[in-house]
């Protein structure tokens, strides 16, 4: 397989060769792609698995006796243990596979939502959560009679702490669902402390880490947190492939999310009894050659190590922020101490769909819009920002670029 | 103010769809800003980006279009769109204004309009600075939407009702 080797700082042009679409040139220029937060190129490690599994292996998992159906499900189940090592979960079973994150906090919402928690027991988000952990937990509400706070953000774009102790100190909240890495902000939130203070106070925790896990090694034995979900779409691995990892006990006693194939013990007319878990939650044909590329993913990120991975993002996000912020009539939203690669920002006198069109026509590719976290746009006065995002391809060149072209679109609409 | 103006090619690539006339139009819209009185509005909203424009039709006595204005959050190419919307429909009857958007919106999504009628010509040679909206699919309703409030408004309805 053609994955980098662990080096000691992280080779960025040997990086780049791993990434065939790096080579593309948009309106003839030189392609600066800075959405990775949406979703990150993919390797040809990733590539190659998919296409070499379709091509030699292929046939459904689970349920063939045949020699294709076992090497498929080899390599399909390998990809739990992939998982489940990236994680450092403490037992393979706990990996459920989803297709993104959106769906592993639907999956919690619905299936721990209404099959533990009852009446008046609340949920406590954040305001820096992307729609996905919003609206799950609205409809629970809508539907399930339980409450929902909202955990205000600083100025700093940080979590309020304050608030946050405040908010779980009557005992009322059964789950607190939470971003461990803001999409727009770039913050961290303090998933230790977070832990801490849920769990004293008989709540469960659950981090969406769509945004984090692609930067920052996550152990959830160490977080100590209950839930985590987390896309491989933006590890560097397939769409339509995620994964939730969730304590055995928690998958035991909930209820399962979609009826269906894959996930029954055996069905009669009368009642059906379900599998164990992680099958109970993973009914139907699975997504297998995403779950095959998800493991080559996995695979890459973590021969190339989250050290190098964590140093080289710091290193651009800190360049990005002094480039960006010498610019005039710039504004970073969020200045949190603790934050990984991704940088929002308006321009004075520029709508940032303006902005991004414009960088666009140089050849950069960045984000424009509310991110699917409106409630946080607003708590900052804005409708929309642009959003450069940095992955472990991302040179500092490629932030350079940015400036300048930042500088012209200033320039053009001065 | 005082900077030196930069070099002719510096914006190369950023003038064809961003022309002088939208410049202008986008940054100091003639029609901006909610009338005293008016005989019919509608509100269009674009949810994949936050673009909201209210438009405002105040009629002539003989039911032509008199005054039109609108009340916009969006980018340049919206508020752009929405001013000269603005101008180019004044004095004309509401099917000529649904007729002269026919005209439009085909413009914007494909960038020429050939089969559109010869007596559109004028309007349409006012309009044809947002045309470079085609090349960006997602930028193509930014143009179209305060046409959409405004047909509403015509309608008698309150909101435009998404493409």
């Amino acid at each position: 397989m053609n994955v980098a080797t662990r080096p000691a700082l992280l080779d960025v042009a040997r990086i780049r060769e791993d990434f065939p679409i790096l080579t593309q040139k948009i309106r003839g220029k030189d392609l600066v792609f800075l959405d990775s937060a949406a979703s990150a190129q993919k390797p040809r490690a990733v590539i190659d698995a998919m296409r070499l599994a379709m091509e030699t292996q292929y046939a459904n998992v689970h349920r063939g006796l045949h020699w294709m159906s076992e090497r498929t499900t080899e390599a399909y189940e390998a990809a739990r243990d992939a998982v489940a090592l990236l994680l450092n979960a403490a037992d393979r079973h706990e990996i459920v596979f989803v297709r993104n994150s959106t769906e592993a906090i639907n999956l919690v919402a619905h299936s721990y939502g209404r099959g533990v928690m009852r009446r008046g027991d609340a949920v406590l988000i954040s305001g820096m959560e992307h729609h996905s952990n919003i609206v799950p937990w609205q409809l629970l509400r809508d539907s399930h009679g339980i409450e929902l706070r909202v955990c205000p953000v600083t100025d700093a774009g940080e979590l309020d702490m304050e608030r946050f102790e405040a908010l779980l100190a009557d005992g009322r909240v059964r789950l607190v669902a939470i971003t461990h890495m803001s999409n727009v902000l770039g913050t961290y939130t303090p998933a230790e402390r977070i832990v801490q203070l849920a769990h004293a106070r008989g709540a469960k925790v659950l981090f969406d880490g769509s945004q984090a896990v692609v930067h920052r090694r996550v152990d959830v034995q160490a977080l100590g947190c209950d839930f985590y979900a987390f896309t491989g779409h933006k590890l560097y691995g397939p769409t339509g492939i995620g994964a939730l990892w969730a304590r055995r006990e928690l998958l035991d006693e909930m209820p399962p999310f979609l009826g269906g194939g894959e996930m029954i013990s055996s069905v009669t007319y009368e009642q059906s009894t379900w599998a164990a878990v992680p099958h109970k939650f993973e009914a139907g044909t699975p997504a297998i050659i995403e779950g095959i590329g998800l493991k080559a993913a996995v695979d890459y990120v973590l021969a190339v190590g989250y050290e190098a991975i964590a140093a080289h993002e710091q290193s651009l996000t800190d360049h990005a922020l002094a480039r960006l912020s010498a610019i005039e009539g710039v504004r970073i939203l969020g200045r949190a101490q603790d934050r990984g690669g991704v940088v929002s920002f308006a321009l004075d006198r520029a709508h940032a769909h303006d902005v991004a069109t414009l960088l666009d026509r140089q050849g950069i590719a960045v984000r424009a819009g509310h991110h699917c976290a409106e409630p946080l746009m607003r708590r900052f006065g804005l409708e929309s920002t642009a959003r450069a995002s940095f992955a472990i391809y991302t040179t500092h060149e490629e932030i350079d670029a940015l400036a300048e072209g930042l500088e012209k679109v200033r320039e053009f609409f001065a | 103010m005082a900077a030196a103006p930069p070099a002719p090619d510096a914006f190369e690539g950023l003038r064809d769809l961003y022309q002088d006339v939208i410049l202008d139009h986008g940054r100091r819209p003639r029609h901006a800003g909610k009338p005293e009185t008016f005989d019919a509005s509608a509100k269009g909203d674009n949810p994949m980006c936050g673009d909201r424009v209210q438009v405002f039709v105040r009629f002539a006595p003989d039911g032509t279009i008199g005054e039109t204005r609108f009340d916009a959050r969006g980018c340049a190419i919206s508020v752009a769109s929405a001013d000269l919307m603005a101008e180019t429909v004044a004095g004309r009857t509401p099917a000529d204004a649904r007729a002269l958007f026919a005209a439009f919106r085909e413009m914007a999504r494909t960038g020429t309009c050939p089969a559109c009628d010869a007596a559109l010509a004028e309007p349409l040679e006012r309009l044809a600075p947002l045309s470079g909206v085609h090349e960006y699919p997602s930028r193509v309703k930014c143009a179209t939407l305060p046409w959409h409030a405004l047909v509403a408004a015509l309608d008698g309805a309150k909101e435009a009702t998404s493409e």
